[in-house]
């Protein structure tokens, strides 16, 4: 039974790569030794449940995406940065919002003060996102923004900018982090309280759904779970159940799973323990594959695919020493593709200090390159299954992550969604991470585990931070400038009627509020009055404290 | 009689959403046998004054990870003067070396930049609050 | 000036003056017990008495904390001087402890409209130790507070542990907020709480259990009998500030019933009583530790080491020195 299933399985997997476009490279050892594109036991990379990855051929067709973060200052220095990697053969933009952007306030917010441009880059209008994205072509990149509170604002902005350039939304191509549950769990830059801010979420992807097949319209995020102090495992499961809290967030809003599951995406972690990461990037798509087809009856093979973005673990980077850092970003970069991810941002040396300098930049995705080119391991997809410790890891990470769902499911009476805002609302979620993190900060302080540099292995820093890149305090008051011209020459009576439509959209639950943003912000309603209009009707939201 | 514990008011200021250094220092606190009042995310420093001043706090522990130590924690020294409170402000979180000196020359008890040992921890706000 | 040279009349001047600074350091005093809170309780006894004494409690998790803080917002709005205590647990372990209540008792207060923050003062208190410290302590803040002119005084605690329980019971109207949910009427009920509520709160409303979390409350009343004074039940979402008025009003039409019933006077005499006791057994215990300290009590304790006299003969002859 079993023998002749897998011998059915090696034939479907064999058609499938047959029919594959393979890169133009020797598949062979640095040697001369010719190797085969999969190893191990079926089911077979591009089959059900996709233990082994979703596509037949994986990296022997295409590489991972090198994706690196960009944004600083106002939008035409990013401009300026955007087309410099376009000029150099890049198709993808990843766009890094600064502080205020983020948290849905403008650059006059009397919290803003020092934070304009300085992380990320400022948006307060849609003249600053026309600026952002001057002189490139919207119906030819793929955009990536990473913002998830105002998401839906900031998203209306550039669909207002592309269609003043004649661009329809349509043809827009790009991927929104929109994940605003994980905000609540880890990152913490939420603005509304989980249920309006869900409202703003499903809103998003029904306008997509119906209106933007190329946007990918919520990256659900495991990265910042992880940077928090979780631990492997709840990353999996925190992130999984979120994914699924989405999914019956956007059924219940009235969409059929399969128009909007393909183009859900994932966002992981990848940390220094090296087979627990790949161990939990096999479970993460075994798992998704199963609940998607099982629980919610997608039928769509596409809605099955978990397809993740990876970035290295910011927070394992030490300030001692900070030059070994480089090291331990190349064996999480590794995890992430051993480990099958389809994109790849690698961290810089020097970010536990600051903001990476454009040469630690450099050698971060030297490392990728290295790891694509040099080491081999892109000539055989999930290389490691079949292994018996990372079979055992991948089992062991799904069981965990189970535990973790039946009792979110629990706690929601059968209900993810419900569950996942109860453990928000309890303090759940927190309270496990942060759990995690003191177990962690203790077998660090007792010795028990070794960081090295940190609490063994101490000689030889000499950490000056003297090369990091600082942001010029010239931007905000360049940015304040920007909106106040911006304040004054718009027709301020158009302004608060499309606020005050904005506001009735906002009480009526029914009403899809992308349309009114679109008309907000075509009016240059900044993001801080749309976010307060908001907040009349929605509220604002203060986390318990859970320590 | 025993010691009265040490009181702590914990807190972050402004947008800056990177809790888990502060929410593990806590901790660490209160397994030293401190009473923290954790105060968490989004504060104004009028707030945390405010704060400081009901609670008699002995110290108040400023955490920040946006880079803008050098702007934020004078002002929370500021605002603690402008109160007439004695109370001596400890910042920690992601402090280059090179500011240091100049978030104590701006009236900062004490500084725990990254890398800082729980030991280390306890020890600085346990001297900090009552010098030898 | 130095707030720590002055001394406990100077202290109270400039707290009754205005200076919530000097309010602060006296409720440390107190909170710290020995001569100078003994002194702190002797002068504001003469000017407390006036305020309305509530205690808010329920199950952890059951939102006291965003509760108190919707209620201290909207007296505050209306123009009442409101003061909290709010008390959570210190670790047996460690001594030490994290208070967090007031996160969310702060939010509402800032973003209430008329709500002047200098009209509320909060104290978070930890219960430091098992010794019935706490049961000094916090009648100590809440006359504080009471002679100085804060009314209502609020003292919110968890109600789980008898400690809690009793001083939640030591107010003049107590408040139980419960969940919708099975067990927490049965938590609540074995924590004893249900006894001493003079009104119910099942908050978190718009959750499915919440009428049959008042049905349950309902019947568990009707098995009372009819008493003079029938514990209402209120549905609340403080997240929301839906229904926080109801409670006001009800906390409020509960001191009219007292003051009409003149059962004010009796809970106040038993409070006063209970507080003399709670003293003294305090004042006990520290002569105890003080008698097996001194030279004949070593002596004894010697005694009973070698085994020459047994314990409860050396109890007796201490007692002797008591």
């Amino acid at each position: 039974m079993m023998a002749s299933m897998t011998s059915d399985d090696r034939a479907a997997w064999e058609a499938e790569y047959a029919e594959a476009r393979l890169r133009d490279v020797d598949f062979e050892t640095m040697s001369g030794i010719p190797v085969d594109p999969i190893h191990g036991p079926g089911p077979y990379p591009g089959q059900y449940p996709y233990t082994r990855g979703i596509h037949a051929s994986m990296y022997r067709s295409r590489l991972w995406t090198m994706r690196m973060f960009a944004g600083f200052g106002t939008a035409h220095d990013t401009n300026l940065r955007f087309k410099d990697i376009l000029a150099n053969g890049g198709t993808g933009l990843s766009t890094a919002f600064d502080m205020p952007t983020l948290m849905g306030r403008d650059s006059d917010h009397e919290w803003s003060v020092g934070e304009v441009g300085k992380a990320g880059v400022a948006i307060d209008t849609v003249d600053d996102m026309r600026d952002l994205f001057a002189d490139i072509d919207l119906g030819e990149v793929s955009t990536s923004m990473t913002i998830n509170g105002p998401a839906a604002i900031v998203m209306a902005m550039y669909v207002a900018v592309a269609e003043a350039n004649g661009v329809p939304r349509s043809k827009l191509a790009g991927t929104i982090q929109n994940d605003v549950l994980k905000e609540y769990q880890a990152q913490k830059e939420y603005i509304f309280a989980p249920r309006p801010s869900m409202r703003l979420v499903t809103d998003m992807m029904r306008f997509t759904a119906a209106e933007m097949p190329r946007w990918n319209p919520v990256s659900i995020s495991g990265y910042h779970i992880r940077e928090a102090g979780s631990t492997a495992a709840q990353e999996l499961a925190f992130t999984l159940a979120n994914g699924f809290a989405y999914v019956e967030a956007a059924v219940a809003s009235g969409l059929p799973i399969d128009d909007f599951a393909p183009r859900l995406s994932f966002f992981f972690n990848s940390h220094l323990d090296f087979f627990e990461e790949i161990g939990k990037y096999r479970a993460a798509r075994r798992i998704w594959a199963q609940w998607m087809k099982e629980r919610y009856g997608a039928t769509n093979e596409r809605s099955l695919l978990m397809r993740f973005h990876t970035q290295t673990a910011g927070v394992s980077l030490t300030a001692q020493q900070p030059e070994i850092n480089i090291a331990r970003v190349a064996i999480q970069a590794l995890a992430g593709v051993l480990g099958g991810t389809q994109s790849l941002h690698t961290d810089s040396y020097d970010e536990a200090h600051a903001l990476p300098s454009e040469k630690a930049a450099r050698i971060a995705l030297r490392t990728q390159q290295i790891i694509a080119h040099e080491t081999g391991v892109t000539n055989v997809a999930d290389p490691l299954g079949g292994s018996a410790y990372v079979e055992w890891m991948t089992d062991e990470m799904e069981k965990r992550a189970e535990e973790v769902f039946e009792h979110l499911l629990e706690l929601g009476d059968g209900s993810m969604l419900e569950g996942v805002y109860e453990g928000i609302e309890n303090g759940y979620f927190v309270g496990e991470i942060a759990d995690s993190a003191y177990r962690f900060e203790r077998s660090v302080n007792s010795g028990r585990r070794i960081i090295v540099g940190v609490n063994d292995f101490t000689d030889g820093d000499d950490a000056d931070g003297s090369n990091l890149l600082y942001i010029d305090a010239g931007v905000e008051q360049e940015q304040l400038g920007r909106l106040g011209a911006v304040r004054q020459n718009r027709d301020s009576d158009l302004v608060a009627r499309c606020l005050d439509s904005l506001a009735a959209d906002a009480a009526e639950p029914d009403v899809n509020l992308m349309p009114g943003f679109i008309d907000a912000v075509e009016a240059h309603a900044t993001e801080g009055e749309i976010v307060s209009t908001l907040e009349g009707v929605f509220g604002t939201y203060t986390e318990k404290a859970i320590v | 009689m025993m010691q009265d514990p040490i009181r702590i008011v914990l807190a972050k200021i402004g947008f800056d959403g990177h809790d888990r250094g502060l929410k593990v220092v806590a901790r660490l606190l209160r397994d030293a046998g401190f009473e923290v009042i954790y105060l968490g995310l989004r504060q104004t420093t009028d707030a945390v004054v405010a704060v400081a001043e009901q609670e008699d706090a002995d110290a108040i522990g400023l955490s920040i990870h946006n880079g803008g130590h050098l702007t934020l924690a004078p002002r929370m020294v500021a605002a603690v003067a402008e109160r007439e409170l004695e109370v001596p402000v400890i910042v920690g979180g992601i402090v280059p070396d090179r500011d240091i000196q100049a978030l104590l020359d701006s009236g900062v008890a004490a500084v725990l930049g990254p890398g800082t040992s729980a030991a280390d921890v306890v020890a600085v706000v346990r001297t900090t609050v009552a010098p030898e | 000036m130095s707030l720590r040279d002055l001394t406990v009349p100077e202290l109270l001047d400039e707290a009754r003056s205005g200076d919530r600074r000097a309010i602060g350091r006296l409720l440390t005093l107190v909170e710290r017990g020995g001569e100078a809170a003994d002194q702190v309780a002797k002068l504001t006894h003469p000017d407390a008495g006036k305020a309305h004494v509530v205690g808010i409690t329920g199950a952890p998790g059951a939102g006291k904390s965003t509760l108190t803080g919707r209620l201290a917002a909207g007296l505050a709005a209306t123009g009442h001087r409101v003061a909290v205590v709010a008390i959570d647990p210190s670790s047996p372990l460690n001594g030490g402890a994290i208070l967090g209540d007031r996160i969310r008792m702060d939010e509402p207060i800032h973003a209430t409209e008329g709500a002047d923050p200098n009209n509320v003062f909060i104290r978070s208190m930890a219960t430091r130790g098992q010794s019935g410290g706490l049961a000094v302590a916090v009648p100590g803040a809440v006359r504080l507070f009471d002679a100085l002119g804060f009314d209502p005084v609020i003292v919110e605690t968890v109600g789980v542990g008898q400690i809690e329980v009793d001083i939640t019971a030591a107010s003049d109207t107590t408040v139980v907020v419960v969940t919708p949910g099975w067990g927490d009427a049965v938590q609540a009920n074995k924590a004893g709480l249900l006894e001493v509520a003079d009104i119910f709160v099942v908050n978190k409303a718009e959750r499915p259990g919440a009428s049959d979390a008042r049905r349950d409350l309902e019947l568990m009343l009707d098995l009372g009998g009819h008493p003079a004074w029938r514990p209402p039940i209120l549905m609340t979402t403080a997240v929301d500030n839906v229904g926080i008025d109801e409670v006001s009003t009800a906390i409020s039409t509960h001191l009219g019933h007292l003051r009409e019933s003149g059962e004010i006077d009796t809970r106040r005499g038993v409070r006063a009583r209970s507080e003399v006791a709670t003293r003294l057994h305090a004042f006990l215990l520290t002569r105890v530790d003080e008698t097996m300290a001194t030279t004949e009590g070593e002596q004894v304790l010697a005694d009973v080491d070698d085994g020459t006299v047994a314990p409860v003969e050396a109890a007796h002859r201490l007692s002797n020195y008591i």
